[in-house]
């Protein structure tokens, strides 16, 4: 490329010769070296992540070996387990994060079964025009604020609420505020989370699949069960992943409509807040954590995060 | 397969009282805007104008407008650079620890937002010991944000594929006039709706806004929180998710027409 062999030639084409132009020498330099364009590519993002995030991540872990001076309210450098200790070892601690988890799995069934029809229907049988519409009013209620949501359902399920004025004529009430109220809202603020990623699944499932399953003499449920669901799979499991983490270190919704209940975000907010003891909440940190890293590893198996 | 008649409404009608349900309690947001009661009761025993015209003169609201949209917008900004550079990188080349890179930007949005808000408060705080405020609340922002574009201009790519770069730089451009030329058009609609689900991410996030952005700053979610309970504020905090929803049709809107104009192109 950079040789004037051929100037005469691309002259007459009308073709202006290349100018050696600082830009151009390092254009040159870069598409002669694979190993440098990569690294051109990689070294702002991974600078950016590890100088932030992991750096960031791994102090929180340093942090939950150390402990809070109780006179003091300094943190104190010496290495210590107590905290981990007590966060495994506490009868609350064990309590709290079998509540969170099983709130958090319940709400991303609940997530995934409602998502699938809706997608369904969205990718394979509605026409284009109505296609843009469903999108666009999925992605709507993502724009109105999490907060202003969760408040609603608190006002929807409140006693004398729209639910209850709804229910009463025909002898049902609220469940009012607690688990039930914690799963109908977060199950509520992250469908559309959900339903993105598997309605993009579906659209990638080409019809003439699903004909060429109907030709060979399959029928619905047998082209829904060996056709679809094996190439949707990864996209259910990408929705998943944020339904699941988004529920699972969510204090505020839970808070606004979760009665007295608590799950593992509120102990660390009330451990870094009120109590002060960020080892402490960093130690309960290392749960949820925890949770997601044996989460993610799974779901990379799956292919899930090239979907997501 | 072909579905019948019958599964097909009835998906329709799923379909439909799932979006009933979904818009359900915007409106009762909607409604409760125009409400005479100041503690949401239902239904609303008035109608009143009153609100709407107190949240334009909100100085408090106005102001957390205004600082969350420079902030989404910052936060887009960096993310579209970071998150374009990085699925290149991961989808043009092969290279050692390329899955741990790719865990690396899932990780800020997959771990819960506490553990994110309160790993960035320490790190800011003891660590490098700067000011909380608009510049680490960017921070934290494009950190989560780059995922998002990660995924829409990644997915593009691999559906694009390399021989338009290949037959480009045959004819004698140069990396620079490549990307320009030929990359960028390919990738454009990706970004838009990546750098758009940044933006609402950025603009509504509470969590790891309230550990990073120190006394003085106030976004709107953390003034929503600040306001929701108050009784002479809470039918002005409806009044503003309403425009917001309502504002938020334009550019989904437009996002969705480049879309399907390209593949319509196609």
């Amino acid at each position: 490329m950079t040789s004037n062999a051929a100037s005469p030639l691309i002259e007459r084409a009308g073709i202006p010769p290349h100018r050696h132009t600082p830009a151009r020498r390092v254009s040159v330099f870069l598409s002669q070296h694979a190993r440098a364009r990569l690294g051109l590519l990689l070294s702002a993002p991974l600078l950016w992540l590890g100088l932030v995030y992991i750096v960031a991540l791994a102090a929180l872990l340093v942090t939950a070996f150390w402990s809070v001076d109780s006179f003091t309210g300094e943190v104190s450098t010496t290495w210590t387990l107590d905290n981990f200790v007590t966060v495994f070892t506490g009868a609350v601690y064990q309590a709290v994060t079998l509540r969170t988890v099983g709130i958090a799995l319940l709400v991303t069934i609940v997530d995934i079964v409602i998502a699938l029809p809706i997608a369904f229907f969205m990718a394979k049988v509605a026409s284009p025009r109505l296609r843009r519409i469903l999108v666009i009013a999925v992605l709507m209620p993502l724009w109105a604020s999490y907060l202003v949501k969760a408040y609603a359902w608190r006002s929807v399920l409140s006693e004398g609420g729209l639910l209850e004025w709804l229910l009463s004529p025909f002898g049902g009430q609220t469940p009012g505020y607690g688990i039930p109220a914690i799963v109908i809202t977060l199950s509520y603020l992250w469908l559309p989370y959900v339903i993105l990623p598997i309605y993009a699944g579906l659209e990638r499932v080409p019809d003439s699949l699903l004909e060429a399953s109907s030709d060979l003499g399959a029928k619905t449920g047998r082209t829904l069960v060996s056709i679809v669901l094996p190439m949707l799979w990864p996209a259910i499991i990408a929705g998943s992943i944020f339904s699941f983490s988004l529920s699972l270190g969510d204090y505020i919704t839970v808070n606004i409509v979760g009665g007295a209940n608590q799950l593992l975000g509120n102990l660390v907010f009330t451990n870094v807040g009120a109590a002060n003891n960020l080892p402490l909440a960093a130690a309960i940190a290392t749960i949820p954590i925890a949770i997601m890293v044996v989460y993610l590893t799974a779901a990379r198996r799956s292919g899930a995060l090239e979907s997501l | 397969m072909r579905l019948s008649r019958t599964a097909r409404i009835s998906l329709g009608v799923v379909t439909g009282v799932v979006l009933a349900i979904v818009y359900l309690p915007l409106l009762v947001v909607f409604v409760n805007s125009f409400s005479t009661s100041k503690n949401l009761t239902w239904p609303p025993p008035g109608f009143t104008l009153e609100w709407w015209g107190k949240a334009f003169q909100n100085a408090g609201a106005m102001e957390a407008i205004g600082t969350s949209v420079q902030i989404a917008v910052v936060s887009t900004a960096i993310a579209l650079v970071l998150g374009t550079l990085i699925s290149l990188a991961l989808q043009r080349f092969t290279f050692f620890g390329r899955d741990a890179v790719s865990l690396l930007v899932i990780l800020p949005i997959a771990l819960p937002g506490i553990v994110t808000g309160i790993a960035l408060n320490n790190f800011f705080r003891t660590i490098i010991d700067v000011q909380l405020g608009f510049v680490t609340i960017v921070i934290a922002h494009s950190t989560f944000c780059i995922v998002t574009v990660f995924n829409n201009v990644i997915a593009r790519l691999r559906r694009t594929g390399t021989s338009l770069e290949e037959a480009s730089a045959d004819l004698g451009a140069g990396i620079w006039t490549t990307f320009r030329l030929v990359t960028f058009p390919q990738i454009r609609s990706a970004l838009l709706a990546g750098g758009l689900l940044a933006f609402a991410l950025s603009f509504d996030e509470i969590i790891v806004t309230t550990f990073t952005a120190g006394p003085g700053m106030s976004t709107l979610p953390i003034w929503i929180l600040n306001n929701l309970f108050r009784p002479n504020q809470a039918p002005i905090v409806n009044v503003i998710a309403v425009v917001l929803v309502l504002v938020s049709i334009v550019p989904i809107y437009f996002a969705q027409r480049l879309a399907g104009a390209e593949s319509a192109q196609k």
